[in-house]
């Protein structure tokens, strides 16, 4: 450990049927660790009691999001340095959104349940794993397969105003893996799924999913491109024009 | 007559994929977990599947091992693995000279290999060292281990096997003899105490291993090692990169969605439930990266962090031990009923491990059930969460 900081955890707690409260942790920390590391340290060295998800520890799982001073992180790869300072507090909520089990831990059942409706794959060919608009040359070559962006680490639906009102609506995750896998795939399905009042059309286009995604997904875009797709569609159908996609389901 | 009970303490790639054998062999099986399912040290893997060319000179039962379940895992679960191949690449006049040892061990191993010059190599990797002599293609890939763990789980629960996360095992319960016959546990999302009854327990907890067994009063070797690894903001190779070596430190580039990862180190500590990452460690496996893939020197740090491995077998110290798995009877070892130890192996095998632990928690029993994992396709990693809401007791 080179340099040494102390700062305070403020950590919500919850067991059982508890109402939510908070608990301080002053703790030491190198200020070029993660948050992930100093919730774990508060764990190992101050309460086993705590409960938190984590996994992977390089941001693949997508385990570990939490709300770190009131907005979105996947903690693994947040360094302390940059959401507080020396002397400061970190302010570590569960993600919004999600029913609370315990302390930090979130049931995020549903939204796996959703992506797995979707058909959502986590490997797709090299081409088709980034967004369109960007220029990366390492995305041409078609042998190749990789695991996507999205890992399913629900901060975007945690940061969703609009998930925040009804527990029916899909969320970001969900159209954006929508999305993707239409552009994959052209299974006019997957439109389908998404037109209704719980999919694309309950956004309000606030964009805070792209901001808060820690892995380059923009959510709030592939919504857009997906209303664009579902609206080209309806226009194709009203017109009886014969379209080259496909129904794979 | 009424199903076996197994309580398994430990779900990591070894927990989750025993449950999944044992419900196979018509088990009643309990999982309980103290974290997160794989958040100790198998979700910290850094996703390498193993073609086994890192061991085929110097540990060849491992080899073999990593070579026939890579085309195992390769059948039944697709869903979570980056299939791209690995290669594993000269630099030295030593590095060199090494080549004809690990061309005849990988043949020894039965793992297909593709000698390819230096010019080869580059097209196929433009971003690799350019001082590079040859290399060879290996059948390596990347995976996503939580997501690896969880396909295990979910078809584990879709058999019947209950999870229990954020459960932690505190004592086992023994009769008048010593036998185990159950876990006194702590759920931590309640904080409720209570006790689990089962016909066997299996302490899968790895790393671990020893804590749990001195539970009963027993010994097991393990030793627990850690390694850093980190990651990086961005992805220069599509396949994995290996240094054509005997086995060492920070000798791996594991790319893996928009990241590459690079592993690892090796020592030994006493406490492993934190394991602070070192400086200086991190700062060595950044050379090394950039010895193997200069252009890492223009990307930038996206995570780094330790994971203990548990290793099992001879008594020497670090990597010159065995990477291989052992599964104690503990009726057999030390005269103790009711308890089978699995520790040691790798992710790679975990299939394998969860089989030959499931044989040995059947003789003990004194059953006679085959195995069934090597020709059942796994769920999705997702299912788990609709197979699994099943209430705690």
């Amino acid at each position: 450990m080179s340099e040494k900081w102390n700062i305070t955890l403020i950590i919500t707690r919850k067991k059982g049927d508890e109402t939510p409260h908070t608990q301080a942790f002053p703790i030491e920390v190198d200020p070029d660790e993660y948050v992930l590391d100093g919730v774990e340290r508060v764990w190992a060295f101050h309460d086993r009691s705590l409960t938190f998800r984590h996994a992977c520890h390089h941001s693949t799982c997508g385990a570990c999001g939490m709300r770190v001073n009131g907005v979105e992180k996947l903690t693994c790869i947040t360094t302390i340095r940059s959401v507080t300072q020396n002397g400061g507090t970190l302010r570590i909520e569960p993600l919004r959104n999600f029913p609370v089990i315990s302390d930090l831990v979130v049931d995020m059942g549903a939204m796996y349940l959703r992506l797995d409706a979707a058909h959502f794959s986590q490997v797709a060919p090299l081409p088709d794993t980034g967004l369109p608009f960007e220029d990366d040359p390492a995305t041409e070559d078609p042998q190749f397969e990789r695991l996507v962006d999205c890992i399913e680490c629900g901060c975007c639906i945690s940061a969703c105003p609009i998930a925040t009102t009804t527990s029916t609506y899909m969320g970001p995750a969900v159209l954006a893996a929508i999305e993707h896998r239409y552009r994959e795939t052209s299974d006019i399905s997957l439109l389908n799924l998404a037109d209704g009042e719980d999919g694309v059309w309950r956004c309000h286009s606030a964009f805070e999913c792209s901001a808060v995604c820690p892995s380059n997904v923009d959510p709030g875009w592939r919504i857009m491109n997906l209303r664009r797709k579902v609206i080209g569609h309806r226009v194709r159908r009203f017109f009886g024009i014969q379209t080259q996609e496909k129904v794979l389901r | 007559m009424d199903k076996p009970q197994a309580i398994i303490i430990g779900a990591g790639f070894t927990g989750c994929a025993l449950a999944h054998d044992l419900a196979l062999r018509n088990f009643a099986v309990t999982v309980v977990e103290r974290g997160e399912l794989t958040s100790g040290t198998s979700g910290r893997t850094h996703g390498l599947l193993h073609s086994g060319g890192r061991y085929c000179v110097n540990d060849q039962e491992a080899a073999i091992e990593c070579i026939d379940e890579n085309i195992l895992l390769r059948k039944i679960t697709k869903q979570c693995i980056e299939f791209n191949g690995g290669l594993f690449i000269a630099l030295t006049d030593a590095d060199e000279a090494y080549a004809d040892t690990f061309a005849a061990g990988a043949e020894a191993c039965h793992i297909p290999i593709e000698r390819l010059t230096a010019a080869e190599t580059l097209r196929l990797e433009p971003a690799v060292n350019p001082n590079v002599r040859l290399s060879f293609r290996v059948p390596d890939g990347a995976f996503d281990p939580l997501r690896l763990a969880l396909a295990f789980a979910a078809t584990a629960a879709k058999n019947g096997a209950k999870f229990y996360a954020y459960t932690q095992a505190e004592n086992l319960i023994r009769d008048g003899q010593g036998n185990v016959t159950g876990v006194e546990v702590w759920d931590r999302t309640t904080g409720k105490h209570y006790s689990l009854r089962g016909d066997i327990v299996i302490n899968a907890t790895g790393a671990w291993a020893g804590e749990v067994a001195k539970m009963a009063g027993l010994h097991v070797a393990v030793v627990p090692t850690p390694g850093v690894m980190v990651a990086y903001n961005a992805r220069l190779i599509q396949r994995v990169i290996n240094r054509l070596a005997p086995p060492g430190d920070g000798d791996i580039i594991i790319p893996q969605r928009r990241m590459m990862c690079i592993g690892t180190t090796s020592f030994e500590v006493a406490d492993i439930d934190y394991i602070p990452v070192f400086d200086d460690q991190v700062e060595w496996m950044h050379r090394s990266a950039i010895e193997l893939v200069p252009g890492v020197q223009q990307t930038r740090e996206r995570g780094a962090w330790m994971s203990a491995r548990p290793l099992v077998g001879r008594a020497e110290k670090g990597r010159s031990m065995s990477r291989t798995f052992v599964a104690i009877d503990h009726k057999e070892t030390d005269g103790i009923g009711g308890l089978v130890t699995i520790t040691g192996g790798k992710a790679t095998t975990c299939r394998g491990m969860a089989e030959k632990t499931a044989d040995t928690v059947c003789k003990n029993l004194g059953l006679n059930i085959p195995c069934q994992t090597k020709e059942i396709p796994l769920e999705s990693y997702r299912a788990f969460y609709r197979y699994s809401q099943e209430s705690r007791p």
